[in-house]
């Protein structure tokens, strides 16, 4: 009954949908005042309470674990943990596809009946797409993967969810890029809404930036957690492998970092029009290719776990109408987009599209060796496309990006010349200098793990620069945010950097009583025993760290063995220092007594993470403060309406 | 200081600095893929047209069965990858092994050639769990991955 209920609320979400998209289309085609725009604000909310109760039942489903229900039967099991029952409810395929809508719809909501800064027409317009895509994801849902099929007997038992995912940071991973994907599309939505009303404002920029800063937010976030749970989880030690699932976060991201840039020059400056128009239209593509990619299996990787070539070709269908569409509009309307304003080569604008260019650079070369092997496979070759390819390629376009950052934010707007700076680059580049003869004279760096130690520490000081001279209490909330993210990118680098310049590796078949050294740390072996969890059995070891001999601190890491489904799963143990990871694996016995016990030293590893949630930071300062200044900016325009009608009231009263 | 440009000007200056970029950044890309076509050999590939020694590639075939020994030091694995035919490489690796290596199964090896003609290993990659194969061996059993090792040779060529 209750995933009938969940199913008849989706249908009735997607005939919503086709409302929302058939009333606002009618409307922005009439003009001003069509009677049927009146139904397209209410018919985006009603449908995002359906698509939210839809949600919940399945949920409810799940976490009742009702075996009749196929979804349930295929990825829980009775003995699970309530919260992974919880989170099974959307780590799965059709569970995360609806979780994608619901949230879709919910932003449809949170527009119409939020949103009234831009003129009514594009707003109809904005909803009308907004429908359509909607409409697209929910015939997907309800076609070929419906979360609420029901199983004509019910199973005896789960299946039980892969054990690698029975983790709390990956229960809440993937709805975070969702959030993500799902905000890039509520930027399609307007950029196709200003487009077909020809509406690209600075107006425009401002309704748009908030939804895109949130998407950014959830994609730092989505990526830096994801980084975080491949290197602790998966016990390889590595925190990026340019796995396809990773690369198809990356783009996204990319994407909407560089849309984030020039939405802010276009609200600001009016200039890039069509450029922003372009990257809105280039985020989605990226989100939908994600999901395209991550969906139908057709890169095997770690991470996909739901394959199924049927829904592939349901989701490459989508990808090209949309997409398609999207840019045969842009096509057609692009040369009737009036030029914005000018500015000099010299100019924080010219900044801007450095770091535009070179990001959009970087999105190709990832796009490129991601989707190489499928086009290699055509003509039957089977390559692999790692590291040696997307760390230097993408460095000759990452480096001139970081200078371009460094220098940009001291600019001023629209003119200026590099000689008011002078002494603010100076500095910076003196730095630069300095940290790569320091480093290259006290160790043997190579030159990739060079460069990003260099870059990072000039870039650091620099992101800085943009406060020096001002009254910190009164710099707005959103120059906080750029200066926060600017330094978590340092930061972040950073600790990219030293981890490859610095780790120390030890493997080691150890007896219980021996010990081995990695880096600075002394790790003795205590004993190995076996140990038991809710749904899994463990070999456990037990060591105890001391740091150039200081206090021991006693680590235990595992070899799992899950029993629903049979799977081995190496958990690791971490000893976390400001300055860096201890990271200790158990491996297999090696004979006469002794186990493998492999040992990193990780220095400043952390960094990648914490900077990473700095980056994240700086986007929610910076949505807080546009918040705010809107907030701000409205209720003094009210204010303003409201005296000016007292006057005119008082004016016009003598004359009754 | 030079006057900012006419605004159509401007327009097309932009325009054509992204398409060079973006150009640029394709035909680098194309060029660094090409190279990375040689990054992945089978064990003939291996022995007729070797890469240079110590140059990082990945090695990929099936481990034959029989040749798996843990050396003295309880932490250093020998093994043989075999290919299509006779072609074998011995390769050493020291460290922990994926939880599903195992004798008669694909594995794909990271590392480089060393002087000797054996390969050292720095990373395998082998089945993580039973819904991930190496890419290169996807679906392969010990006689298919023989007939791939064909194809894939004719066109890394």
């Amino acid at each position: 009954m209750i995933a009938e209920l969940g199913l008849a609320a989706l249908w009735l979400a997607a005939a919503l949908a086709a409302l929302q998209l058939v009333c606002g289309a009618l409307a922005t085609h009439a003009g001003e005042g069509h009677d049927l725009a009146l139904l397209t604000r209410p018919a985006a909310i009603l449908q995002g309470g359906l698509a939210a109760f839809s949600f919940a039942m399945l949920v409810w489903v799940f976490a009742i674990t009702d075996l009749s229900v196929k979804l349930v039967a295929a990825n829980s099991h009775a003995m699970k943990p309530l919260v992974f029952k919880l989170a099974g409810a959307w780590g799965n395929h059709e569970g995360s596809m609806l979780l994608w809508v619901t949230v879709m719809a919910l932003a449809g909501v949170l527009i119409a009946a939020v949103e009234r800064r831009l003129p009514e027409r594009t707003m109809q317009a904005t909803l009308a797409a907004q429908g359509f895509v909607a409409l697209g994801f929910y015939a997907f849902l309800l076609l070929s993967s419906n979360p609420f099929e029901r199983l004509p007997i019910p199973a005896a038992e789960g299946m039980g969810l892969n054990p690698l995912l029975q983790d709390l940071g990956l229960a809440f991973h993937p709805p975070t890029l969702y959030f993500g994907y799902v905000g890039l599309s509520v930027a399609f939505s307007f950029a196709v809404g200003a487009l077909v009303t020809r509406q690209v404002t600075p107006e425009f920029a401002r309704a748009m930036r908030p939804w895109v800063l949130g998407a950014w937010v959830f994609l730092t976030l989505g990526i830096t957690a994801g980084s975080y749970w491949a290197y602790y989880e998966l016990g390889w030690g590595g925190w990026w492998f340019w796995d396809p699932v990773e690369n198809a976060s990356l783009m996204p991201w990319l994407a909407a970092t560089a849309l984030l840039h020039s939405a802010g020059v276009l609200a600001a400056r009016d200039a890039l029009r069509a450029w922003t128009i372009m990257l809105g239209v280039v985020a989605f593509s990226m989100s939908m290719l994600g999901t395209f990619l991550v969906r139908s299996g057709i890169l095997t990787s770690v991470h996909a776990f739901a394959v199924d070539p049927e829904r592939g070709s349901f989701i490459l269908a989508l990808l090209a109408i949309y997409i398609g569409g999207a840019l045969l509009l842009f096509a057609l309307r692009a040369g009737t987009v009036s030029e914005g304003e000018r500015f000099a080569v010299a100019s924080r604008e010219g900044a801007l599209v450095v770091n535009n260019v070179m990001l959009s650079a970087v999105l190709a070369i990832v796009l490129l060796g991601t989707l190489y092997p499928l086009l290699t496979e055509a003509f039957d070759v089977r390559v692999s496309v790692g590291p040696p390819y997307f760390n230097p390629v993408g460095t000759i376009f990452v480096a001139p990006m970081l200078l371009a950052m460094a220098v940009g934010p001291l600019l001023r707007w629209r003119q200026d010349s590099l000689g008011r700076v002078n002494r603010e680059v100076a500095l910076v580049a003196a730095l630069i200098l300095a940290a790569l003869v320091l480093v290259s004279i006290v160790g043997e760096v190579s030159l990739l793990p060079l460069i990003g130690l260099s870059l990072a520490g000039g870039l650091a000081v620099a992101s800085l620069l943009p406060l020096g001279g001002r009254t910190l209490r009164r710099v707005p909330l959103a120059t906080w945010g750029m200066v926060a993210a600017h330094f978590g990118i340092a930061m972040a680098l950073f600790g990219m950097a030293s981890d490859s310049a610095f780790t120390k590796e030890r493997l080691a078949a150890l007896e219980p009583g021996q010990s081995a050294e990695a880096g600075p740390w002394r790790v003795t072996l205590d004993r190995v025993e076996p140990v038991a969890g809710p749904n899994w059995t463990a070999l456990q070891a037990s060591l105890s760290a001391s740091y150039k001999g200081g206090e021991p601190i006693v680590l235990t890491p595992q070899a799992r063995s899950f029993w629903a489904p049979p799977q081995q799963t190496t958990e690791s143990a971490l000893a976390t220092r400001w300055n860096g990871q201890l990271y200790a694996v158990i491996g297999q016995e090696a004979g006469r007594g002794r186990w493998q016990i492999r040992l990193w030293w990780k220095p400043f590893v952390t960094w990648i993470w914490l900077g990473g949630m700095l980056v994240a930071l700086g986007g929610v300062l910076a949505l807080i403060g546009r918040v705010l200044a809107d907030l701000k900016r409205r209720s003094v325009t009210r204010r303003a309406r409201a005296r000016r009608d007292e006057a005119r009231a008082l004016v016009a009263e003598p004359a009754e | 200081m030079k006057a900012p440009m006419k605004a159509k000007h401007q327009r097309l200056t932009l325009i054509a600095i992204a398409l060079v970029a973006l150009i640029a950044a394709g035909l680098l890309a194309a060029w660094a893929l090409r190279n990375q076509a040689s990054y992945f050999y089978l064990p003939e590939q291996m022995r007729a047209d070797p890469p240079a020694v110590g140059q990082a590639v990945r090695l990929g075939g099936m481990v034959e069965r029989g040749s798996l020994k843990t050396l003295a030091d309880g932490v250093t694995i020998a093994f043989m990858v075999t290919g299509k035919g006779d072609a074998r490489v011995p390769v050493r690796f020291a460290g922990i092994v994926p939880d599903l290596f195992e004798e008669g199964s694909g594995v794909v090896a990271e590392g480089s050639l060393q002087r000797d003609g054996s390969f050292r290993a720095d990373n395998l990659l082998a089945k993580h769990d039973e819904n991930y194969v190496p890419r290169e061996l996807e679906g392969m059993s010990e006689m298919q991955a023989a007939r791939v090792a064909e194809e894939t040779t004719v066109g890394l060529k």
